[in-house]
């Protein structure tokens, strides 16, 4: 079947309401105005105001409320306009979502899915296109996920819906109008595991999300080139699937990692930090990483363009690590 | 006060869901009475008929010329707005954000301002900027995209638009506490801050820990919403139980309804704000009773969520309308004078459409400026290797 990754999360949205009716969705929007990005669209109708909850302006308390939600025994998927927003329910989050089954001694476990939309690209400007998954990434308690493909997209939320704890979904927001082939019984997938997107032998590219296609398109480039690269979709960025990327990196004995985050502090420091711990001597190269520029995600177009991982700086940082500069 | 009916929300069992295209009759019915009606509070000197009225507590002397000021600012502003609107349409600028309908609340509020005061806008303020002195073309590169609006603050004591809704409360709160602390207000020649917000914003935990901080502190500070019925797709009625201005009295200071399509109960009321505020006696709240006339931003399609009749009703309240009825009426304004106004918008209009084609790009550095107030080593190396790196395609400037 034809589709788009926007009408995949629908569709996992759907039929994670008809499977079981203690799921609803809130957030700012979602009703008629089908959400921000228009991945409820026509839900309200399905549904119901009950089940498709426009909420009051604010983030704190409708992530707060999806947490006492879920405390009570719903399993509510809370929309947050974007990842920027979700700094304003950061408390909640945090000291509550990621905590209370440890600090309650196992008695309160939060089944909230919170999803958000991520990343640059659509000339937002600064308070609308960061990539702060990686900060979530950071927080014990939590599993963070980074859908970038249908599957995922169709298959990601019901296996979250289902996890006892607190779980992060996070959309870049290049991706919605993605579109292509996928299979009509697609279902849930699992969390568990990174995916080879590509296999190769000459280096690892390690990526997720909104970066996974141009470091697909870059893989393509140096395919031209002679450098067969191998490219690793992390899909989960908590808990980290290790395993997956390190196997890779063995074999190939380089690796770039592109992640849209900053590089000062970030995950792609995390995966750098763990080939260095575990196959520092398999390398015969640094680990690079390609990142966006440390600074406010810049507005004017072509100026975004340059402050972000592109198919051209992923390449060249994958030929410098192949053949030495 | 408000009757017990407006303090509850419809049942909502009461009738089967609306569908996105068809609003169930009573939602029909409730909307239209929720935004028809400003309330027996509703401070209103001039009605949508033009008529002149008077209020026990604000009134306001106007000269002639004063009111053709006031109606010239809001055809020149309204004329940016459709300028700046269209200009967008035509893959000029990236997004617009329509001020169509609130001329009115902006001009009344910006007009009540004095030099020295400060205010913190949202995003849709292009009225206030207008009074503030900045010229609209400044505006433009916030749309287009190219840069992030280029008056000075300081000296136009005018903050940059904020996006991240309700969180420059906490920053104009802080501002108007330092106005106290320095000691500038306490007579009039005190100084006061505002303070401009949505309907919308009035559900964020920043605007209410703003109006907590104001109050503690005495701020010279007037919080003004423009309740313009809708957030994006959401009515007020998903805000509020009570009518916004009367949430105030719970923090311990007045708040006021005024009719925002009406610019000289606007002005009235806000300059009595103002006044207050200088002399020690803030915080206030002006909930300004309005209407988006158009989309929420260029983005947007209304239809998807309310009805053409709402939009239909409001236009006989027009901002613009009744002061020309008035002006006429009352023989303060001739042919001569309303051409005149015609004449200088199109000149305005021509002005944008001219500066908005012709904005350049900005310079790849520009990634790299203003993260830091002073130098700061590693983002230096990160520059310079960026610029190393872009130097190494062909006809590279950015
Ligand atoms: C913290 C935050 N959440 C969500 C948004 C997305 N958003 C932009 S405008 C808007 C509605 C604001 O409505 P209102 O306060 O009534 O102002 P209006 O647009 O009507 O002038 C929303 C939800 C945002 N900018 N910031
Ligand atoms: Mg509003």
């Amino acid at each position: 079947m034809k589709t788009t990754y926007r009408e995949a999360l629908r569709e996992a949205i759907r039929d994670a309401m008809n499977r079981d009716d203690r799921v609803f969705l809130m957030g700012e929007d979602v009703g008629s105005y089908g959400g921000c990005y228009a991945v409820s669209l026509g839900l309200l109708e399905e549904f119901g105001p009950e089940r498709i909850r426009d909420t009051p302006l604010s983030e704190s308390a409708f992530v707060g409320a999806g947490i006492g939600a879920a405390l009570n025994g719903m399993r509510p998927i809370v929309e947050v306009m974007t990842v920027n927003f979700s700094l304003l329910a950061l408390d909640q989050i945090l000291n509550n979502a990621a905590t209370l089954l440890h600090m309650s001694g196992g008695q309160f476990p939060v089944p909230v899915v919170i999803r958000m939309t991520t990343g640059a690209g659509r000339q937002l400007a600064a308070q609308h296109s960061h990539s702060l998954e990686g900060w979530y990434a950071h927080i014990p308690g939590l599993r963070v996920l980074a859908p970038a493909t249908l599957e995922d997209a169709r298959g990601m939320l019901w296996p979250a819906l289902c996890d006892p704890d607190p779980v992060l979904i996070f959309e870049h927001n290049a991706l919605y109008n993605l579109s292509g082939e996928l299979a009509d019984d697609a279902g849930p997938v699992d969390l568990t595991r990174a995916a080879v997107r590509r296999p190769g032998t000459d280096v690892t590219l390690i990526t997720y999300g909104g970066s996974l296609a141009k470091t697909l398109t870059a893989a393509d480039e140096l395919a031209a080139d002679g450098i067969d690269a191998e490219v690793i979709d992390l899909r989960t960025l908590r808990p980290l699937d290790a395993d997956t990327f390190l196997e890779s990196v063995r074999r190939t004995h380089r690796a770039v990692v592109v992640d849209e985050g900053w590089r000062s502090g970030s995950l792609s420091a995390e995966i750098a930090a763990r080939i260095a711990e575990e196959a520092l001597y398999e390398l015969d190269a640094p680990v690079r990483r390609v990142c966006s520029a440390e600074v406010p995600i810049p507005y004017a177009k072509h100026l975004e363009e340059a402050a972000l991982p592109q198919p051209a700086s992923i390449a060249a940082a994958a030929r410098e690590v192949v053949r030495g500069g | 006060m408000s009757s017990p009916e407006q303090w509850t929300h419809p049942e909502p069992d009461a009738a089967p869901a609306a569908t996105a295209a068809k609003p169930t009759a009573e939602q029909v019915i409730a909307g239209l009475r929720a935004t028809d009606e400003g309330g027996a509070d509703l401070v209103q000197l001039l009605t949508p008929e033009g008529e002149r009225v008077t209020h026990p507590d604000f009134d306001i002397d106007i000269t002639p010329e004063e009111l053709r000021g006031l109606y010239r600012d809001m055809v020149l502003i309204r004329r940016v707005d459709r300028e700046a609107n269209a200009l967008q349409r035509k893959g000029q600028l990236g997004i617009w954000v329509p001020l169509l309908g609130q001329e009115a609340a902006q001009i009344g509020a910006g007009r009540a301002m004095r030099e020295t005061d400060m205010a913190f806008p949202s995003y849709r303020e292009h009225g206030i900027a207008w009074t503030r002195g900045i010229n609209p073309t400044e505006l433009l590169g916030i749309f287009r995209g190219t840069d992030q609006g280029t008056w000075d603050p300081v000296e136009k004591r005018f903050h940059p638009y904020t996006i991240v809704i309700g969180n420059q409360v906490l920053n104009a709160a802080g501002y108007a506490m330092g106005q106290k602390f320095d000691g500038r207000v306490g007579d009039d020649e005190g100084e006061a801050t505002m303070c401009f917000f949505g309907d919308g914003a009035t559900s964020q935990g920043d605007v209410h820990e703003g109006f907590v901080w104001a109050a503690v502190y005495d701020a010279p500070l007037v919080f003004f919403c423009q309740n313009n019925q809708w957030a994006i797709s959401e009515p007020t009625e998903r805000q509020s139980r009570l009518p916004l201005y009367q949430r105030a009295r719970g923090y311990g200071f007045p708040g006021i309804r005024v009719d925002g399509n009406d610019v000289l109960a606007t002005l009235a009321v806000t300059k009595w704000a103002l006044d207050e505020c200088r002399h020690g006696n803030g915080p206030i709240l002006i909930e300004a009773f309005t209407y988006r006339m158009d989309a929420h931003t260029t983005s947007d399609d209304p239809t998807r969520y309310r009805l053409s009749d709402e939009l239909e009703m409001w236009k006989l309240k027009d901002p613009i309308e009744r002061v020309k009825v008035y002006l006429v009426r009352q023989q303060w304004a001739d042919s001569e004078f309303f051409d005149g106004v015609e004449a200088d918008a199109d000149k305005l209009g021509e002005e944008l459409r001219e500066f908005c084609t012709n904005m350049p790009d900005p310079p790849a550095e520009r990634i790299f400026s203003n993260v830091y107030a002073e130098g700061n080593p590693n983002l230096e190396a990160q520059r310079d290797e960026f610029l190393d790196y872009v130097s190494g395609f062909a006809g590279g400037e950015h």
